[in-house]
């Protein structure tokens, strides 16, 4: 199971990718994991509002049905149309072509390195996940 | 890994998707030996069996096999069995994994004049099933499988052990399932998969989440899902299975004449979803604004590439039929089971 270093991670497993002022959105490779074959991921539209904690689409796979939260206030910029005929890239490659949205976030919050609050470095989500089995 | 039934199981060995369409397209295997198997025997054990099931195994020739059902005096599903009549005086009884006890239970107290054993624990189940499995099953076995029909077995060896192999499963594609020693169980799987990686397209294993997709694709239902204590066979559209033109009594066969005779107040049905969301159990089936009926098991079809479900309906609730995925109203087409048939394919 893999956890880039680079990436923070929330307790619902998803990884952000902090670029500047943008936010980058997927599920970990131990989610899909646990999930099995994604067989359709129901993403936020852009420029809808996302908040923190909140759910903002879905995950189906071939046993289960799981909440995707968004792990950072802001305003979705972006989503991966790829995932649309190949939700199979979520399993593939969880980090790169199957991340999932961008969130810009608001100005003056965050900024360039500071994290918003909450999210696990990836010692800290590797040790969660240990723990969960 | 899943806990089921007392079991400690693969839901999948790597892609369940793979797996799945390696059965379909190929051939995979299934480690089975979770299934409970039962032996009744002894010249009372054909009449013991008529009594116990709502089949008819006293009919079966020796070497044939039979789907049935274990039910209740009210006519409720205990379990559904495959019955195989190893010879004249041996009926082997599978059962799924979480009935085992209540199948023995039973059969104990209905076959008196037969002797009862649970076999489960020294019997290893290994299925081999897909198109190619007679090609690679032939190569391990001395027995002869061109001419074994479906629902058919016979006593030989796989891979230098002995067997019995039938021509069974649960995946809607020909295959077989081998009844061997639980110790000889690793050497069936090892000579297999050998034989497999010898054909080229190889023999993957599969595991519960590809069974799951597999049997929902081919129509056939699940104990807990489909079936239960509070369903009869009639509602499960498997009321061929009830011999009420057998002779002599059997359990259940009072309440089963009567619901065959009133008609089945819900129908087993196929729904196609429109969606891709997904359908699962215990979603709600909606027509018009009215709630008519509930799904039993929902999956994403990888043959088809689209979600597909069984649910029960009222009888004669009529389409176009929604379902209630979380709230959202999403259509689905009503189609007959089963959603896939390999005679059809081919």
């Amino acid at each position: 199971m893999s956890v880039p270093a680079e990436l923070r991670y929330t307790e619902e497993h998803e990884w952000v990718a902090i670029d500047g002022g943008t936010a980058s959105v997927g599920i970990t490779d131990y989610a899909a994991g646990q999930l099995g074959d994604v067989v359709y991921v129901s993403l936020p539209t852009v420029g809808a509002t996302v908040t923190a904690g909140d759910p903002c689409g879905e995950v189906e796979s071939t046993k289960s049905v799981s909440d995707l939260y968004s792990p950072v206030d802001g305003e979705v910029a972006e989503i991966n149309e790829e995932l649309d005929d190949d939700p199979g890239l979520v399993n593939a490659e969880p980090y790169g072509a199957g991340w999932m949205f961008r969130v810009r976030l608001p100005a003056g919050s965050g900024g360039e390195t500071e994290l918003p609050p909450g999210l696990l470095t990836a010692a800290e989500y590797e040790e969660l996940t240990k723990s969960a089995g | 890994m899943t806990e089921f039934a007392g079991w400690l199981m693969p839901l999948r060995y790597g892609s369940e998707t793979a797996e799945h369409n390696a059965v379909r397209s190929a051939a995979a295997l299934f480690d089975l030996s979770h299934m409970g198997e039962i032996a009744v025997t002894g010249p009372g054990a054909a009449a013991a069996l008529d009594y116990a099931v709502c089949g008819w195994p006293s009919a079966l020739a020796p070497g044939r096999a039979r789907y049935t059902m274990l039910c209740a005096p009210d006519g409720g599903i205990l379990d559904d069995l495959v019955v195989y009549r190893q010879a004249d005086d041996r009926f082997l009884v599978v059962a799924n994994a979480a009935n085992t006890a209540v199948v023995l239970a039973e059969l104990r107290q209905r076959c008196a004049g037969a002797v009862v054993q649970d076999e489960t624990e020294i019997t290893g189940l290994i299925a081999i099933q897909g198109p190619n499995a007679p090609g690679i099953l032939s190569r391990v076995t001395d027995l002869p499988l061109d001419g074994m029909r479906y629902y058919a077995g016979a006593s030989g060896t796989v891979g230098g052990c002995p067997a019995w192999v039938a021509r069974t499963g649960y995946t809607g594609e020909d295959g077989f399932e081998i009844f061997c020693a639980a110790g000889d169980a690793e050497r069936v799987w090892a000579a297999l998969t050998e034989a497999g990686d010898r054909d080229g397209a190889g023999l993957p294993a599969a595991g519960l989440a590809a069974r799951d997709t597999l049997r929902l694709e081919a129509g056939m239902p699940l104990y807990g899902s489909e079936l239960g204590p509070d369903v009869t066979p009639y509602e499960a559209g498997l009321g061929r299975v009830v011999r009420l033109d057998k002779p002599g009594d059997f359990v259940g066969r009072a309440a089963l004449a009567a619901r065959a005779a009133e008609g089945p107040r819900r129908t087993l049905i196929g729904l196609v979803a429109r969606s891709r969301r997904v359908p699962r159990h215990g979603y709600a089936v909606l027509s018009g604004s009215g709630e008519v009926g509930v799904v039993t098991s929902g999956a994403p079809s990888p043959t088809l590439g689209t979600p597909i479900a069984m649910a029960y309906v009222r009888t004669g609730a009529t389409g176009p039929f929604g379902i209630d995925v979380r709230g959202n109203n999403e259509p689905a087409e009503m189609t007959e089971l089963p959603f896939y048939d390999r005679r059809k394919q081919r």
